[in-house]
């Protein structure tokens, strides 16, 4: 039995290892989908702490994600040498600070902005919570939308450009790498930096579930008022939550900046905050296998529908083209799967007995 | 002063369009319990369609009023159907299940409807024709148009008939039976499924007459346009308090009167730095505030703790 798992272990290591080798054959755009599939399970289960540990509904956690890619763009663009006197006399050639700096920044940043968050919505519950971080994540967007008057920071809708891609020990990852005679690509390398932050993500999570502080989630998730009598700080645990949370969102948002070398309000719609919510309900809510499937198949799905939908695009005069052809599908999914599944795709399974609840009061 | 007179004026009547909306918000959240994000996008469908309808009697020599009048009776109808269809498909066969499944339904309900639209009546921005006359009241200083002053009149009747509905019929009763305990209402002869379908059309009609009005009073029409308004709407029933009738009506106005007076004066206030951009960040802050002292909204009594 546990020689079997160790072989089931190390074939799905080697797998994950060559998977970017086998689709980089078909070009870049394969890898890039898989990085960015990546980068969303990263979010799924940083948002699935919240939700999924200790049922606080997030409706704005692109936010964080936000931020995250934000503080990246800042730190590591021209973007503020080109537009204030003063950074331009200390950094001419524009601010390109070291990795290791941007990354615990933009965590600490996201974690703080997480507690601040959760800070004034610790007596609202269920659909309460859920309205007001919906609308903290529309205020972080208003703001990246607007503040490039009186002192530009955001760049307005136009976003940031020429973001330096990640450099830790001498390797560029923006750069191909040669590795004995064999040609990496940056979007390869990029995958193999998210994968090994996928794996400490679920590694970290893993841990999370099990430890008394998960355990105290969930007791807050099932029964907030029993949990209280039971000597659990609801206060603190809430605010952990978020901030974890958050930091996850953080460290994702400034992946993504990195790796898209630009970033702008658009990509941080309420949509995406949407989008992320039902990769983890999808999938099976505190369920981390559930939640990397919800992910992948939310974030790679449409993409792969771009390639099927040229020839419907055709068919159908021009009505339903890729674009549209995506959401729909989504959208179906999203119903479609709820409908068939409401407890997700692969539900986490001792969760089970104190699910039946009625709905009705 | 006279700005200050102007813009309450716009804010009642912004404020009048969010209560018609979050009053459908507010009913069905009553009732089962669930954010209907797809109640925004009920507005939408009711402005394409009335769009649809105005520009296709364009030629008929009807007079405003009459082409208003029509495209409000199709609206209506179409919004109504719709919203009884999705209620039907995407909520009825989740009423036990876990409180996240129907939520994520919502969401890929207001996608798929956003979707549909944007199939049927193409992405662009379409303008929506003048139909009321142009010319405002002057009211010495603050003008007021003919569309504001309609929308206002309208608002009125029709909240008027509708806490008339939930307080004095036999309908309004049941519905009020079921939001308290949908099983003891059924033993007492009310049919649940039958009363939470009322409550779907009668948020849908609002929806479509709050639809018509917003088309004609900023005179554009795009499958996008739901969205903002109904998630405004939402936040002016969480803010009077969710589930309560006169509560969706008090918040929709005050975040009316809120938004168009705080984008009015923002920049003078902060000399600037924050323009009218900000406007739409003020229902969410005003949220959050409201929420932070009275976490059961303005009218909200307290509800029970474990919801």
């Amino acid at each position: 039995m546990q020689k079997n798992k160790l072989f089931v272990f190390l074939i799905s290591a080697v797998a994950l290892l060559i998977v970017p080798l086998l689709a980089q054959q078909l070009g870049n755009g394969p890898v890039r989908i898989i990085d960015l599939a990546l980068l969303y399970v990263m979010l799924a289960l940083g948002l699935n702490i919240v939700v999924g540990y200790a049922g606080l509904l997030d409706l704005g956690y692109v936010a964080f994600y936000a931020l995250g890619a934000y503080m990246y763009a800042l730190f590591a663009s021209p973007h503020l040498s080109e537009n204030f006197e003063s950074f331009r006399a200390m950094f001419p050639d524009g601010l390109h600070s070291p990795l290791w700096l941007i990354i615990p920044l933009g965590a600490g940043l996201a974690a703080f902005f997480g507690v601040l968050l959760g800070a004034p919505t610790l007596k609202l519950r269920g659909d309460y919570l859920a309205i007001v971080t919906l609308g903290f994540g529309e205020i972080a967007r208003v703001f990246l939308n607007n503040m490039e008057y009186p002192a530009n920071i955001t760049n307005g809708p136009r976003g940031i450009g020429q973001i330096d891609a990640v450099r830790f020990f001498g390797i560029d990852l923006g750069k191909g790498l040669e590795v004995f005679g064999y040609a990496l690509p940056s979007v390869t390398l990029y995958y193999y930096l998210f994968l090994a932050l996928v794996i400490g993500t679920v590694i970290i999570c893993y841990r999370l579930e099990n430890s008394r502080i998960g355990r105290a989630w969930m007791a807050i998730r099932e029964d907030e008022i029993a949990a209280k009598a039971m000597g659990i700080n609801t206060r603190n645990l809430k605010l952990l939550a978020f901030g974890m949370g958050a930091t996850f969102g953080g460290v994702a948002g400034s992946m993504f900046a990195s790796f898209q070398g630009f970033v702008s309000p658009e990509s941080f719609s309420l949509q995406e905050s949407v989008m992320i919510v039902a990769m983890v309900v999808l999938g099976g809510i505190g369920h981390i296998p559930g939640v990397i499937l919800g992910a992948l198949l939310l974030s790679a799905l449409p993409e792969v529908l771009r390639y099927v939908a040229g020839p419907l695009q055709e068919m159908t005069g021009g009505r339903l083209d890729a674009a549209i052809l995506r959401q729909l599908l989504v959208a179906l999914a999203m119903i479609g799967i709820m409908l068939s599944r409401p407890r997700g795709l692969w539900p986490s399974p001792e969760h089970g007995k104190a699910a039946p609840q009625p709905a009705q009061k | 002063m006279e700005t200050l007179i102007q813009q309450i004026i716009n804010g009642l009547v912004l404020g009048s369009m969010y209560a018609l909306v979050a009053l459908g918000y507010t009913m069905v959240y009553g009732i089962i319990n669930l954010i209907n994000f797809a109640h925004g996008e009920i507005l939408m469908v009711g402005a394409l369609v009335s769009w649809t309808v105005v520009t296709a009697l364009a030629d008929s020599g009807l007079p405003g009023w009459a082409l208003m009048a029509i495209a409000l009776a199709c609206a209506i109808v179409v919004c109504t159907l719709l919203n009884f269809l999705v209620e039907k498909i995407a909520y009825r066969p989740l009423r036990n299940a876990p409180r996240l499944a129907p939520l994520i339904t919502a969401m890929g309900m207001s996608l798929l409807l956003q979707t549909l639209a944007m199939i049927v009546w193409k992405p662009n921005p379409k303008p929506f024709p003048l139909l009321l006359p142009t010319t405002p009241f002057d009211l010495g200083g603050p003008v007021i148009t003919v569309t504001q002053v309609l929308i206002l009149v309208t608002t009125v009747v029709i909240l008027g008939g509708l806490l008339f509905l939930v307080n004095h019929t036999k309908l309004g009763r049941a519905m009020r039976a079921t939001a308290e305990n949908p099983r003891v209402a059924g033993l007492m002869g009310v049919k649940p499924d039958f009363v939470i379908s009322a409550t779907f059309v009668i948020g849908a009609a609002l929806a479509a007459v709050a639809g018509l009005m917003w088309a004609a009073n900023y005179g554009t029409v795009q499958h996008s346009m739901g969205f903002m308004p109904g998630l405004k709407a939402f936040t002016a029933a969480v803010l009077g308090g969710i589930g309560n009738l006169a509560g969706a009506m008090l918040g929709g106005v005050v975040l009316g009167l809120i938004e168009a007076i705080g984008a009015g004066y923002l920049g003078d206030l902060t000399g600037g730095i924050l323009g009218s951009h900000y406007a739409d960040i003020f229902a969410f802050v005003a949220l959050i505030l409201v929420l932070t002292l009275r976490p059961s909204g303005l009218l909200g009594e307290r509800v029970a703790d474990r919801a």
